[in-house]
């Protein structure tokens, strides 16, 4: 059978990726980090596949941040080149991808990547070989638990689901929810189980549980299930591909109840593919485009005359990824892995595009912004924000959410 | 009860779509016992062809959408897919007629690859959304909750259903593509233009994967190159399951995959929708090696 062998073939590819010693072990970071030429960055995402979007979106931000910093001086003098590798959306390719970087290409730096399954693949890779690695957007909380040369400049799935259970309960005065989450993704069983824990414990009681798998196209049964449970609120921990189809064959179904997801929902073809059936449903974000703060004005600006559309959550955290990156880079004593990593390490009210980023002793940021987008009419809209840096009253935090525990 | 016969209706719905792919791999492999593993990419192409043809139609034409685009449409994707199936047939299949079975096996799983890696160059990796050909209904009915969707996509499956087995079993040309399944060479000195038949089952085969394409589009409408991996997969296990081979065995059988998973996408076992719906398979393929339609011939040593 044609899945057997491919499987094969790959899993062949990886023992033989995996088992090779890089060739120039700690002497290929020195090679790059000695003299002059490019400082080499190695990103790897989702540049085709099921997650397209947000590797696509991720990219833009990434190329557009290095651009500005090698407009303005480079680093110390030295340029940044990017060196990108696709990943198809599929973990096993992530390692293959990060292997291939860091003992082919010998780049000092990694970034990458959306998928909290992805990162937490392509991690421990990055971990062995000393080259420090930031993810701009994979939420779920053990990626960085991987070592301590994995960041990330995103808020956590334990910060991000207690806001989308209590918006439910305390927002929409929910007080039945299910849930559908894809078993395949460690980010949507991450969410699935703070999800379940907030809303039980906020009033609301979870009646029903469903699961799917990514690139599903029927999901009628799981929803047929859920509708005979009868909730007034329906959460959907998912990418947006999936999401979009299972909201409109929902409403097919006479469900009329919102949905609520979180930030892996971030992309335009949410609205395309979901239409609307989308209107009335809410999702957790990292940022929203229409946010009136000077620095997401200004960055929306750069984007959109660049790419010629309006940057998302991911355009915005890859951008903010390689800044971080580039601005550690600055401070560090020498251009190798662990003078990078101490320097990422020390960051510091990093004034990024979503959100000021100090990262804590965990190597994720504390207290980052979190916003709630609500679709209307086919429309983005800003309904909640939660900033913990900004000033008392400057947030428009409704104070029921605002109270949503901060993880550590 | 309600629920029970909401996921019949859902299961039937899905089903109608696995059985018209697995009609594609039974007929190839009931005539030259080739498994076409790039059947389910034939699939894809389908959608993609309709995707681009509605576009452009609604457009450009029409101006909405109404059943006679979609008529048009499918018409277009038919033709298209059907095109394909000969230049694919003619191309990377017929040359190796005379060679052993494994080098047209591998040389299927070639051009699978070649369709989902070209697509991805041709029409960029990212989901497409399918164009909406015709205005959406909902329908209630005691309890039970439809679209105008699933009832086209049922009534379209079986009349398609009924042209292919009225062909096989009505025409001359099915009694050729009998003839030709039921001994290649004897066929040939009875003087059957073989080469035309086998073209001509390619053809149709691909036709209905047009067809099942399309159906798919107006049900679930995000479509990428990739997505005729797991219903082409579902759709062989359909045909096989049936009795690989036999035309009516490969309808039951994707009638039956999409029952089962159905209901255990609706139960508490949801995710292992995919694993039982294999599970199930090997258990039928226990008690009956060849399917439930096919015949059984112990080989002679």
């Amino acid at each position: 059978m044609k899945n057997k062998w491919f499987v094969l073939a790959t899993a062949l590819l990886a023992v033989i990726f995996t088992a090779c010693p890089p060739k120039n072990e700690g002497g290929g970071t020195t090679a790059t980090g000695g003299g002059g030429g490019d400082i080499l960055v190695g990103e790897y995402g989702s540049l085709s596949g099921n997650q397209a979007t947000f590797g696509q979106a991720t990219h833009n931000g990434i190329i557009m941040a290095m651009d500005e910093v090698n407009a303005a001086g480079g680093i110390n003098g030295r340029k940044i080149k990017v060196l990108t590798e696709d990943d198809q959306s599929k973990q096993e390719e992530a390692a293959n991808a990060v292997s291939k970087l860091i003992s082919q290409n010998n780049v000092t730096a990694v970034l990458g990547e959306v998928a909290s399954s992805a990162s937490m693949a392509a991690g421990p890779i990055c971990q062995s070989n000393k080259v420090p690695m930031i993810t701009p957007s994979s939420t779920n909380e053990a990626v960085t638990k991987r070592g301590d040369y994995i960041f990330r400049v995103c808020f956590i799935d334990n910060y991000q689901g207690p806001v989308m259970a209590r918006f439910a309960t305390q927002n929409l005065k929910s007080k039945r929810g299910a849930i559908l989450t894809d078993v395949k993704n460690d980010y949507s069983t991450g969410l699935t189980t703070v999800i379940e824990e907030i809303f039980n414990s906020t009033g609301g009681r979870i009646v029903g549980k469903q699961s799917y798998s990514n690139g599903d196209a029927d999901f009628r049964p799981q929803l047929t299930t859920i509708k005979a449970a009868n909730p007034d609120v329906i959460f959907i921990p998912g990418y947006y591909g999936d999401v979009a189809q299972i909201v409109s064959q929902a409403r097919d179904l006479g469900i009329k109840v919102p949905f609520v997801g979180g930030d892996g929902w971030e992309s335009p073809k949410l609205l395309e593919i979901g239409g609307k059936a989308m209107d009335g449903c809410y999702y957790a974000n990292h940022y929203f485009q229409g946010d009136p703060a000077p620095s997401v004005r200004e960055f929306v600006q750069k984007y959109s005359q660049r790419f010629k559309v309006t940057p998302g959550a991911l355009d915005a955290l890859g951008y903010d990824a390689a800044r971080v990156l580039a601005d550690a880079m600055k401070r560090a004593k020498t251009i190798d892995g662990p003078s990078i990593r101490d320097a990422i390490a020390e960051t510091k009210g990093f004034a990024g595009v979503t959100g000021v980023i100090t990262l804590g002793p965990d190597r994720n940021p504390v207290g980052k912004k979190i916003v709630v987008i609500a679709i209307k009419n086919g429309q983005l809209t800003l309904d909640t924000t939660i900033d913990p840096n900004a000033p008392s009253g400057a947030a428009t935090a409704t104070g029921t959410t605002g109270t949503a525990k901060t993880s550590s | 009860m309600q629920t029970l016969l909401q996921n019949l209706l859902n299961g039937i719905a899905a089903g109608s779509i696995y059985a018209l792919i697995a009609l594609g791999y039974t007929m190839v492999y009931g005539i030259l016992k080739l498994i076409n593993f790039a059947h389910g990419d034939v699939f894809m192409l389908g959608s993609f062809a309709g995707y681009y043809a509605g576009n452009w139609f609604v457009a450009k034409v029409t101006g909405h959408a109404s059943f006679g685009t979609a008529a048009v449409v499918l018409l277009l994707s038919m033709i298209a897919c059907g095109l394909f199936g000969f230049i694919n047939e003619r191309v990377a299949y017929r040359p190796l007629r005379n060679s052993p079975r494994i080098a047209s096996l591998i040389t299927a799983i070639g051009v699978s690859f070649f369709l989902e890696y070209g697509g991805q160059m041709l029409f960029g990796a990212d989901p497409k959304f399918f164009p909406t050909l015709i205005p959406k209904h909902i329908i209630t009915f005691a309890g039970i909750t439809t679209t105008n969707y699933q009832l086209i996509v049922l009534v379209v499956a079986v009349a398609f259903m009924a042209l292919l087995q009225y062909i096989v079993y009505g025409t001359k040309f099915g009694r050729a593509m009998r003839a030709v399944s039921f001994n290649y060479e004897t066929a040939s000195l009875m003087g059957i233009p073989t080469d035309r038949v086998i073209s001509l089952t390619f053809v149709i085969g691909s036709t209905l994967a047009a067809v099942a394409g399309i159906l798919y589009g107006l049900s679930y409408p995000k479509i990428d190159p990739l997505m005729g991996i797991m219903p082409g997969l579902k759709a062989f296990v359909a045909a096989v399951l049936g009795g690989i081979g036999n035309v009516p065995g490969a309808v039951l059988g994707g009638l039956i995959i999409g029952v089962i998973e159905a209901f255990v996408g609706g139960s508490q076992f949801s995710n292992y929708r995919d694993a039982i719906a294999f599970v199930i398979l090997i258990v039928i393929l226990l008690f009956r090696p060849s399917g439930l339609f096919g015949k059984y011939q112990p080989e002679k040593v």
